[in-house]
């Protein structure tokens, strides 16, 4: 059944892909991937980021990406408070290994059955006027559903990529997850840096969620069929990459595309997983990771 | 020397002790004859299938208001135990131990779903218990159990009857299809269905030219559409969960398969949530259903049923219409409360065996079990979504958008043939 304008579609149908993961992991490379908090509930904060974005659209209009942009400061406010509590309670301690995972499931937790209490357990979608849309390129359809999330996924690699590497801050947050003392010693707070990177980190949480919620319905329980894959484009990309998410994600994202079109979706996580396992062997710093 | 008095005191003690010891035994049998019959349920009130378990747990409830109102059953009243199975299977041995040894409930019904009801059938045969099920797919074709009672009207060959219609109403195309694409996830249901529709392929005939399936964690189906387009079939049966429903049907639309018979098995276009966000998207696909507000489905009481349901569902939060589980899970409970009332006992064995031999007239209609458990005749309809305009809900509250196309004696308009001419 190979043909190439099926190859052509399927490699372009990954890339989409890829760019909304991208989004998603986004977060998880800055937390664990730089400082190395497993924040095993990033995929909750997706989540609750499409049910905001449901929330305005459903009741005002707004459209769910807009929306998702608008929530972002209000997000990192709620980042940097869970940063505070986790740091208070644990990291302060040095107890931060097997608790602070434990607290991460216990917000995970409370985020799902929150969400369940306030909109029940339907099925939440989204109208825009993009969604079931596509355009034609030379004989390649675009699911316009698929580009703006890989757009707006783009758009946030390259914001935080020039974030940390072009501003006192973001060059502080990668130095704190290198040498907290040194840090220390040139004037910088630790602490207060580590809560800034969690807030920017639950923010592209939210805003990721916004894009989710474009893409498929969604229920509280939607955070756990991405836990597994979020963590693992962090892991190939290299922890701490920003670069090396956006690689890492549109891999997994062709392979899975080019799977479900010429050997059968059943092979799609298999063949990721197996991809992220080669790596691994080969590379156990992941792609880019040093 | 004066006679002894006490005796008087004695005998007056003894009255007052008699009266007292008399009452005290009237009071213990009327409080035994007002100790409430416990009906006893784990159901997916979170997790993966609490969409439906929580409307199925409130029509349930309905029910048990319903019938406290008239006086309870065998003149006491009717309480329901119910835990939350988080829709995780290992829970259930746990949830329906403690149900029976703790909460010493007289009888179990099934959570909802294939997957949960899986593991209770053990438990359930062990005890000898009589169950209603609550949407199992083919969950008795091993064990043959009896006193198992399931409330979906799949018919005697669940696998199969799920998609006889569907394939009922290929076969008397004209001109007729020729050619199939089978698609479904890798789950519990999808794989029963695809399965009686790989059968169903042989009996009438047509050729697959796409057979494959996926995993439900999929987030991307527009791959998935194309390979079907490009094995350019008449026919695409899809055997789907909700979020896999919606992301095909738009990925459909976006790479523009558009086969001459397309739908199925979708789970999930049943829901309102998903008919008003999907809207004019629906149009030409046929798909299986229980329920559809047309004229031949208006069985009696299942008018009040909804107009109570859907005052409770907002409260809830629960489908606001609910007209894909919540009937069933109701009529489920009404059966086994006729039950206790005709036998006038809490035996299992007579209850069972009274379900077994017995015609039920239900808020779903007539329903009569075969001997596996399963309706004794099928009722899977197939119906088609038609003239879908807007995307509201009051749209589907009436007839004409959802048109039973199948089993003939309940069928109430016509197919709009091919699926791309329904979408104009």
């Amino acid at each position: 059944m190979f043909s190439w304008d099926l190859l052509a579609n399927a490699v372009v149908a990954g890339v989409l892909l890829g760019g909304f993961y991208a989004a998603v992991s986004l977060g998880v490379s800055l937390t664990f991937g730089l400082l190395d908090v497993v924040n095993i509930a990033h995929p909750a904060f997706v989540i609750l980021g499409s049910y905001a974005a449901y929330a305005m659209n459903s009741s005002f209009g707004l459209d769910p990406i807009l929306t998702g942009v608008l929530l972002t400061p209000l997000f990192y406010v709620l980042g940097a408070a869970v940063y505070q509590m986790y740091y208070g309670s644990f990291e302060r301690r040095g107890e931060e290994s097997l608790r602070g995972l434990v607290f991460f499931f216990g917000v995970l937790f409370i985020i799902e059955v929150s969400l369940s209490l306030t909109y029940g357990v339907d099925y939440r979608l989204v109208e825009a006027p993009y969604i079931g849309k596509s355009i034609n390129l030379g004989g390649v359809g675009i699911a316009v559903r698929l580009l703006v999330p890989f757009a707006v996924g783009l758009a946030m690699t390259l914001a935080l990529h020039l974030f940390l590497s072009r501003t006192f801050y973001g060059r502080a947050i990668k130095a704190v997850a290198q040498d907290r003392l040194a840090l220390r010693l040139m004037g910088a707070n630790p602490v207060q840096i580590k809560t800034i990177a969690f807030g920017i980190g639950i923010a592209a949480a939210s805003l990721s969620g916004a894009l989710l919620v474009t893409i498929a319905p969604v229920v509280p329980s939607t955070d756990r069929d991405y836990i597994g894959r979020v963590f693992a484009i962090t892991v190939l990309g290299g922890l701490g990459s920003i670069g090396g998410t956006l690689v890492a994600a549109i891999i997994l994202g062709v392979a899975e595309s080019l799977m479900a079109t010429f050997f059968g979706p059943s092979w799609s996580l298999a063949v990721s997983f197996g991809i992220l396992l080669l790596v691994l062997a080969v590379r156990p710093t992941g792609l880019f990771g040093r | 020397m004066r006679p002894w008095r006490g005796w008087r005191t004695l005998c007056a003690v003894a009255v007052v002790l008699g009266i007292a010891f008399a009452l005290s035994s009237v009071g213990s049998a009327m409080a035994e004859s007002v100790k409430p019959i416990k009906i006893g349920l784990g159901m997916a009130l979170t997790g993966g299938l609490s969409a439906n378990g929580k409307p199925a747990l409130l029509a349930m409830q309905i029910w048990r208001d319903a019938v406290n109102k008239k006086g309870g059953l065998l003149d006491r009243p009717v309480e329901l135990i119910y835990y939350d199975d988080q829709t995780n299977p290992a829970t259930v041995p746990g949830i329906y131990t403690k149900l029976l040894d703790v909460d010493k409930v007289n009888f179990v019904v099934s959570g909802y779903g294939t997957n949960l009801i899986a593991p209770l059938l053990p438990i359930v045969m062990e005890r000898k218990l009589t169950l209603m099920g609550i949407l199992g797919l083919a969950n008795n074709e091993k064990y043959k159990y009896p006193n198992y009672f399931q409330i979906q009207p799949s018919g005697p060959d669940p696998e199969a009857n799920w998609a006889t219609g569907f394939f009922e109403i290929a076969g008397k195309l004209n001109p007729r299809p020729q050619t199939i694409a089978l698609v479904g996830a890798d789950a519990e249901y999808p794989r029963h269905a695809i399965a009686g529709a790989r059968e169903l392929v042989k009996t009438f005939g047509f050729k697959t030219v796409y057979d494959k399936s996926y995993p439900p964690s999929t987030v991307d189906y527009t791959p998935i559409a194309r390979a079907i387009k490009a094995a350019n079939p008449d026919i695409v049966f899809v055997a789907s969960y909700p979020p896999d429903s919606v992301g095909m049907i738009r990925a459909a639309h976006e790479v523009g398969l558009q086969p001459k018979l397309f739908g199925g098995g979708m789970v999930g276009l049943q829901y309102t949530s998903v008919m008003t966000s999907m809207g004019p998207m629906l149009n030409g696909i046929v798909n299986y259903d229980f329920w559809a507000p047309e004229r031949t489905m208006m069985f009696p009481g299942i008018e009040e049923f909804f107009k109570e349901y859907q005052a409770r569902a907002e409260k809830a939060g629960v489908d606001p219409l609910g007209y894909y589980l919540p009937p069933y899970a109701y009529a489920a409970v009404q059966i086994l409360g006729r039950a206790i009332e005709a036998t006038k006992s809490l035996d299992q064995q007579k209850v069972g065996d009274y379900i077994r031999a017995t015609e039920f007239s239900t808020i779903v209609g007539k329903v009569k079990f075969g001997p596996n458990g399963e309706w004794a005749k099928s009722r899977v309809l197939m119906v088609q979504y038609q003239n879908i305009e807007r995307r509201d809900v009051e749209q589907f509250k009436g007839p004409g958008r959802k048109v039973v196309l199948y089993p003939e004696e309940f069928k109430s308009g016509n197919l709009i043939y091919p699926y791309s001419a329904a979408q104009r």
